[in-house]
């Protein structure tokens, strides 16, 4: 198996642009968490003309929602949420900066179209591996959404992030491949 | 007129508060042996390394006291009263929100219950989805299954009609699980009800959920062949770990059957993830 990928924030696009679906990544840096309170709270922001809670220019963001820390830690298990429940904010996302997303599970064409308009990435994590996953975040605050609870918006700081990317920014799906290549 | 049992409330309670604590920190060793022997015969090699990060959260979870998923579920719980048993202290139904209360509390889980319009979220993941049966006997059965929400929406029911018999109901089990792709957190299990009516179905297929992964239908052998052949068509879908591609899409195949309407042919999936939670006791 190929050698996963190192990468670091914020995530330029001459970076995104070497990704390849299939490849793995670590990620280090920063990444922002925002799910389905948060998204329909951009979405809103920006119908109504206001700005956005956080910036997303090259931004990671992170389809997640951590258990409470406790005592002594920086944060629970955190993992990745189903993205598709946030396909119908994200092109206008992409096309305010948004660099990447990492979450689970496939994207509508909308958001694959606007990806590869704007030259971004749509990585996998693991799903279900939350104890695992938390190792790799070393400090957790809230920078938006507070009142949404669990589904407060945060930023995290990653070291070496297991990922795959699922959606490269030509055209690339790694759920697609597995699809067809099924006997 | 038999003497009674009482049983006070409050233990319920305890009970349900230590089930779901163990439930979202240790995963059955049952559910652990079955992703083994997965994991050794995947071909993919993503598939592979999916799979070794599942074996290791399953003890980085144990280890340091997480939760196995940061989605620690809504908390089903199914209670069996025996008919001789009588509740004291207090209302079954606050006893188990109270235990559900206490464990997603003290144990950090994430509160994930919401009101379905406003979203708001009612901050201590009650109420429980709570299913109580009266059987003989004078004892109390507890089965609680943190539920997560991911694989739960990919789960559907369909009322088919007799005429699409033995092979539309395999048709519309293996075309679900092939829909859900990767967003249910594959290798998965799947859980189908077939008979009743439209609820029947579907709690008969959740129940099948508590089961031990890969431990055939004993009542009936036609479920048995059934479930094999289900799953043998589902892993050809080739969807893998995590969707990355490979030969597990799901650990196990689990189907019931009641008996339906002349008319009907109610079939449910329930979909759960590979972090396949469930603790029972019996008090």
């Amino acid at each position: 198996m190929k050698q996963p990928v190192i990468i670091h924030t914020p995530l330029y696009e001459r970076v995104r642009r070497t990704l390849r679906a299939g490849d793995r990544v670590l990620l280090t840096g920063t990444v922002l968490t925002g799910r389905d309170v948060a998204h329909k709270r951009m979405y809103e922001a920006v119908t109504a003309g206001r700005d956005l809670p956080v910036d997303l220019d090259n931004a990671v963001l992170f389809y997640a929602a951590p258990t409470p820390a406790p005592p002594g830690r920086v944060i629970g298990s955190i993992g990745p949420t189903t993205s598709g429940r946030m396909d119908r904010y994200t092109p206008m996302l992409l096309e305010r900066g948004l660099g990447a997303m990492i979450g689970k599970g496939s994207r509508s064409r909308e958001v694959r179209d606007a990806m590869s308009r704007c030259g971004a990435v749509y990585f996998g994590a693991p799903g279900g591996v939350a104890a695992l996953l938390s190792r790799t975040v070393r400090s957790a605050r809230i920078v938006a959404c507070e009142d949404a609870g669990p589904e407060a918006m945060m930023e995290l700081t990653v070291v070496e992030f297991p990922l795959v990317v699922i959606n490269d920014c030509v055209g690339g799906d790694l759920y697609e491949t597995v699809n067809r290549d099924a006997p | 007129m038999g003497s009674l049992r009482e049983i006070p409330v409050s233990l319920v309670a305890d009970r349900v508060r230590e089930l779901f604590l163990e439930a979202n920190w240790t995963l059955g060793a049952d559910v652990r042996a079955v992703i083994e022997g997965a994991r050794d015969a995947e071909d993919s090699e993503l598939g592979r390394w999916a799979f070794d990060q599942i074996v290791e959260n399953i003890d980085a979870a144990r280890r340091e006291l997480l939760p196995l998923c940061q989605d620690t579920g809504l908390a089903v719980v199914f209670i069996e009263i025996g008919q001789d048993v009588h509740l004291v202290g207090g209302h079954l139904v606050d006893a188990v929100n109270e235990g559900v209360r206490r464990a997603y509390g003290e144990g950090y889980f994430r509160k994930s219950v919401c009101d379905p319009l406003t979203r708001t979220n009612t901050g201590d993941n009650t109420p429980a989805v709570i299913h109580v049966e009266i059987v003989p006997g004078d004892q109390l059965h507890l089965l609680v299954m943190p539920k997560g929400g991911g694989s739960e929406n990919m789960s559907t029911v369909e009322m088919l009609t007799p005429s699409a018999g033995e092979e539309g109901i395999k048709r519309y089990i293996v075309e679900t699980v092939r829909r859900a792709g990767p967003n249910p957190c594959p290798p998965i299990i799947v859980g189908v009800g077939i008979g009743g009516s439209m609820e029947a179905a579907a709690l008969l297929a959740k129940k099948t959920l508590a089961r031990s992964p890969g431990r055939p239908n004993e009542k009936d052998p036609r479920l048995a062949t059934l479930e094999r052949e289900l799953l043998d068509e589902i892993n050809a879908l080739g969807i893998g770990a995590q969707g990355y591609g490979g030969t597990t899409t799901a650990l196990a195949v689990h189907v019931d059957m009641i008996p339906c309407h002349i008319a009907s042919l109610p079939v449910a999936v329930n979909i759960q993830c590979h972090v396949a939670r469930h603790r029972e006791t019996i008090i």
